[in-house]
């Protein structure tokens, strides 16, 4: 309670001198706006003192911040064993937990009817994007595997739908696991050369392998139509029944709920298996995972091939629910926010990425005056969690096992 | 034949440029083991605050070679001051993370960065106002290498020499390799390595400064968006001649603008930058060390 | 496989031997790390490995383990079923399939997983549920999920971590995660266990019983080979030592044999030990 948690006179000086640093640093950026055609300059001072006020007022939070943690870690040290972190008793907690499972249950499945076809439709991106972070979360969250070019498989998936029912009337539920399968391929095809290579070259090689696949949708006419996309690609059938828009967006909507469902019960059976142990191990270390018997590459593969399996589904459904595809919607951002939702909720942890994916997606959406800085918000996401609190907002929970009672009922199972 | 002289040396511009921006990625990678993603960014902030500076005093009614001066004193000054920042922000705090956490960190810099001049500027490509003149004595040579041309490749070798000199022959050159070779030994035989990590990212931010003034003037317009390509393209030359080793990065950048240069001018313009992604995909793969980088073994 | 079996069973048909290895060589660009290695490793020994700081001794694990993949000579491995193979230039876990389990010099767990699930990795490739296992959770994969915890435990309990079950393996004290990379080892299965300096950074309690563990491992019919600078530890536990120096086997042979050999004593104490005495 000493000089840990008030903010010192030197912190001030500092801040101080932080601002003046800010201040210099954005001055002709933020300050001055010329327009070199009419010659013409806009002084801009309110944003100078902005920016100094800001950068004060960050830096100080930022050093309470630190103190904290630094404090607060060393508290644990002394009482680790005894106390749950407080999110960790929520999720594991079945009494907080099961109630509060049935409320979001029953919100979700009602949504449609509560809300408007504007607000279901923006719910269903969401949604989608929680599938995206899951099936991403699998790579880079469990298996430790920075892939920046995730959105490759997501195009892969959309284009798959889109010529497959543009050219040959293909249905959405012939589709969807052919789209699904093509971007399986696709991930081994890449998977196999580029998944000996070290953590920070597979970034870029996947990085590359992206924009290549973007660049050719861009630049191959005759196959892609460019540029200008593909358009009136048919919305999800149901038994061939004609459905109004608001019913089809509905019925999207239901569809998206599912998809979600079964991937959270996929992923969570994977992470709690003996494949997801391999794949944890291998984030962990790879050398000594090697020399404990696991296969590297088949293993990595297996990860890679599930994540884009997942992009490849939603891509699908992506291009069924807006009609229309085109090259501009599988940008290197479009990678970057899917790898934002996983980092902000925390690597490896599934509750962490759905609700980061809410965050990410909707308050944009709601805020609107916020949405302009979505960009630059996501980018300061990404540092300011790698620099404080690199775990996320749920950090990854290990399975525990209570053994005693295993043991004996194991052994009772073995002798029948 | 003259289309090929043309070609040639309009390949050898791109390859000085590359090398410019190269060697901020390989010099960081060098000493601190990071992809500074977000160097691109620095170099395409160098040049928009050289067409802040350049507007604003063209304005005022400054002489011409003062504005070029300050113009690039400017550029020069504010990218360090970016690039310095940026390290001790986003890079600093993660010095023992696990190795994927600061790359991570420089992709969120990067975005930040395109983000913040985006919303502080324009969307909208600029016109970028041209700072090298057209010298009287090229005239005759002007239909195979312009004046820019030329200046860009003087530049560049000249740039090339000094540093060569300095990581040779300085104090901090010779902290700097030290630092590279092993930081723990370095700190203990008394380097300032915070120090020297920071020098490091101010030079090859200086360096990615010149290299956007340059080729902004060349071009004659700039975007928010022209630092994402640039960067890209520079870090395969820099992995191409070998990260890490500086004369691999003019040796990667040499034959990226080249084949480059060559491609788009016997082949097609359309998929120039497919083919240098392919590239970087192709030599990550196939020699991930580079032409001049050695394979290191990892110790267990 | 046949081959290698009638080659070998002519020149030598013995039983007893584990490990067999044939003139090794290991060259890191110029630097010869391996020099020519000769070794045979009997069944069911617990068998050292010593030499100064720098003499090649993990390369040369490293070369067994398939880490590296080694310049030049033969790795044969005698397996339980009386088949000979060759271990060169097979992958680490192959290696660890075919009955070889390490540990590391500087200590390398799975930090943030627990210690039960620090050892069921190790189980990783005696068992075989895949993906669409993992997914409906058969019978016979839940059989096998516990079969697996089951195994880990009693290993756990054998090297006497069964208190750290749920323990993240990072919040052990230091001797606990060196009994944890063994109980890791262990949980592969192998024929060879090799120890990459075990005893280092423990107290004498804690060397003692590490000393006890090894005895006890042995006991279970693993055969064993250590590398250790606890020269006390060494001779009481070794039944044979190999001596390194700078890539060469220098000497060979029972403990007591090799604590007078003049070779090993001057690679230990250097050149002017001879101008002294």
């Amino acid at each position: 309670m000493s000089d840990t948690q008030v903010i010192l006179y030197r912190d001030v000086k500092k801040g101080l001198l932080v601002a003046l640093w800010f201040m210099f640093l954005t001055f002709p950026i933020m300050v001055i706006k010329v327009n070199p055609i009419d010659k013409i300059i806009i002084w801009r001072w309110q944003n100078m003192f902005l920016v100094g006020g800001a950068s004060f007022f960050l830096y100080l939070f930022s050093q309470i911040f630190l103190r904290k943690r630094k404090t607060s870690s060393q508290g644990d040290q002394a009482a680790k064993p005894s106390r749950l972190p407080f999110q960790q008793a929520l999720i594991t907690e079945s009494k907080f937990f099961i109630p509060a499972l049935c409320l979001f249950g029953l919100f979700w499945l009602s949504f449609p009817w509560l809300f408007s076809t504007y607000q279901t439709n923006i719910m269903i991106t969401a949604l989608m994007y929680v599938v995206l972070g899951l099936g991403l979360n699998i790579v880079v969250g469990v298996a430790g595997l920075l892939d920046l070019g995730y959105v490759a498989f997501y195009a892969v998936g959309a284009y798959s739908y889109a010529l497959l029912n543009t050219h040959f009337g293909l249905g959405f539920w012939t589709v969807l696991p052919i789209g699904a399968l093509l971007a399986m391929l696709f991930g081994i095809l890449l998977g196999f050369p580029v998944l000996r290579l070290r953590g920070d070259y597979l970034a870029i090689v996947t990085l590359g392998f992206g924009e290549i696949i973007r660049l050719i949708l861009e630049n191959w006419n005759e196959f892609s139509q460019g540029p200008s996309g593909i358009s009136n690609i048919a919305r999800p059938g149901f038994f061939g029944i004609d459905m109004s828009l608001d019913a089809a967006i509905s019925y999207t909507y239901y569809l998206m709920i599912c998809l979600v469902l079964a991937t959270i019960f996929i992923v969570n059976r994977l992470q709690n298996s003996r494949i997801g142990r391999a794949w944890f191990a291998l984030r962990e270390d790879e050398i000594a995972c090697q020399a404990m018997g696991i296969d590297k590459t088949k293993t990595k593969l297996t990860a890679f091939a599930l994540g884009a399996t997942w992009a490849g589904m939603v891509g699908v459904i992506f291009a069924a629910k807006t009609t229309f595809v085109n090259p501009a919607s599988f940008t290197f951002l479009e990678s970057a926010i899917i790898l934002c939702i996983v980092v902000l909720g925390g690597m490896g942890s599934i509750v962490g990425v759905i609700l980061g994916a809410l965050i990410l997606i909707l308050l944009p959406e709601y805020l609107r005056a916020f949405s302009d800085y979505r960009m630059l918000v996501f980018g300061a996401v990404l540092v300011t969690m790698m620099v404080f609190r690199p775990q996320g907002i749920i950090s990854n929970i290990r399975r525990t096992y209570a053994i005693d009672e295993d043991l004996g009922q194991n052994t009772v199972r073995q002798k029948e | 034949m003259d289309y090929f002289i043309e070609l040639f040396l309009s390949g050898l511009t791109r390859s000085s440029i590359y090398a410019l921006i190269a060697l901020g990625y390989t010099m960081v990678y060098g000493i601190i083991g990071l992809i500074n993603f977000a160097h691109g960014e620095i170099y395409m902030i160098g040049a928009f605050t050289a067409l802040i500076v350049s507007t604003v005093l063209a304005i005022y009614g400054f002489p011409f070679f003062a504005i070029v001066a300050l113009t690039v004193l400017a550029a020069i000054i504010w990218s360090s001051a970016y690039g310095y920042t940026v390290e001790k922000i986003a890079y600093k705090p993660l010095r023992n993370a696990p190795r994927l956490s600061p790359l991570i960190s420089a992709i969120g810099m990067s975005i930040f960065l395109q983000n913040y001049v985006l919303l502080a500027q324009t969307s909208d490509f600029l016109p970028f106002p041209a700072l090298i003149p057209e010298f009287q004595f090229m005239e005759p040579y002007a239909h195979i290498i312009g004046s820019s041309d030329l200046v860009i490749l003087l530049t560049t070798i000249t740039v090339m020499v000094l540093l060569t000199l300095l990581i040779k022959y300085t104090k901090t050159g010779q902290a700097m390799r030290a630092t590279s070779q092993d930081k723990k030994m370095a700190m203990l035989v008394g380097i300032n390595v915070d120090k020297i990590i920071g020098i490091t990212f101010i030079i090859g931010s200086a360096l990615a400064a010149i290299g956007g003034v340059l080729i902004a003037s060349h071009i004659g317009q700039i975007n928010f968006y022209i630092g994402f390509i640039a960067g890209i393209k520079a870090f395969t030359a820099a992995v191409l001649g070998g990260i890490g080793s500086i004369p691999g990065a003019f040796l990667g950048s040499l034959i990226l603008g080249l084949t480059e240069s060559f491609a788009t001018g016997y082949v097609s313009s359309d998929y120039e930058d497919v083919f240098a992604f392919s590239l970087l995909v192709l030599i990550l793969i196939f020699r991930p060390a580079g032409l001049l980088g050695k394979s290191s073994i990892e110790k267990v | 496989m046949k081959i290698w079996a009638k080659t070998l069973s002519g020149k030598k048909s013995n039983m007893e031997l584990l490990l067999e290895i044939n003139s090794l060589t290991m060259d890191f660009g110029g630097i010869r790390a391996l020099d020519h290695l000769d070794m045979q490793i009997a069944k069911g020994k617990i068998v050292a490995l010593i030499g100064p700081n720098g003499a090649g001794k993990t390369t040369f694990f490293n070369c067994l383990t398939g880490i590296y993949t080694p310049s030049g000579g033969e790795l044969i491995l005698h397996t339980r079923d009386q088949v000979v193979q060759k271990l060169n230039g097979l992958k680490p876990n192959q290696v660890t399939k075919r009955g070889l389990a390490r540990t590391f010099q500087n200590i390398r767990l799975f930090p943030s997983m627990t210690v039960l699930e620090n050892v069921m990795i190790g189980h990783h490739c005696r068992t075989k549920a895949g993906v669409l296992g993992a997914v409906f959770r058969g019978k016979k994969t839940r059989y096998e999920e516990a079969r697996i915890i089951n195994q880990s435990y009693e290993i756990l309990e054998n090297v006497g971590l069964s208190s750290f079950v749920n323990e993240f393996a990072k919040n052990l004290p230091y001797g606990a995660q060196r009994r944890l990379e063994i109980a890791r080892a262990l949980a592969t299965d192998p024929q060879l266990l090799l120890l990459d300096e075990p005893a280092a950074g423990m107290n004498p309690q804690e060397t003692d019983e590490l000393n006890e563990l090894i005895l006890k491992i042995r006991d279970q019919g693993l055969s064993i080979m250590l590398i250790e600078h606890d020269m006390r530890l060494v001779m009481s536990l070794s039944e044979y030592i190999f001596v390194m120096d700078y890539g060469k086997k220098i000497a060979e042979g029972a403990p007591e044999k090799i604590q007078n050999n003049p070779a090993v004593i001057k690679a230990y104490l250097g050149e002017d030990i001879e101008d002294v005495t």
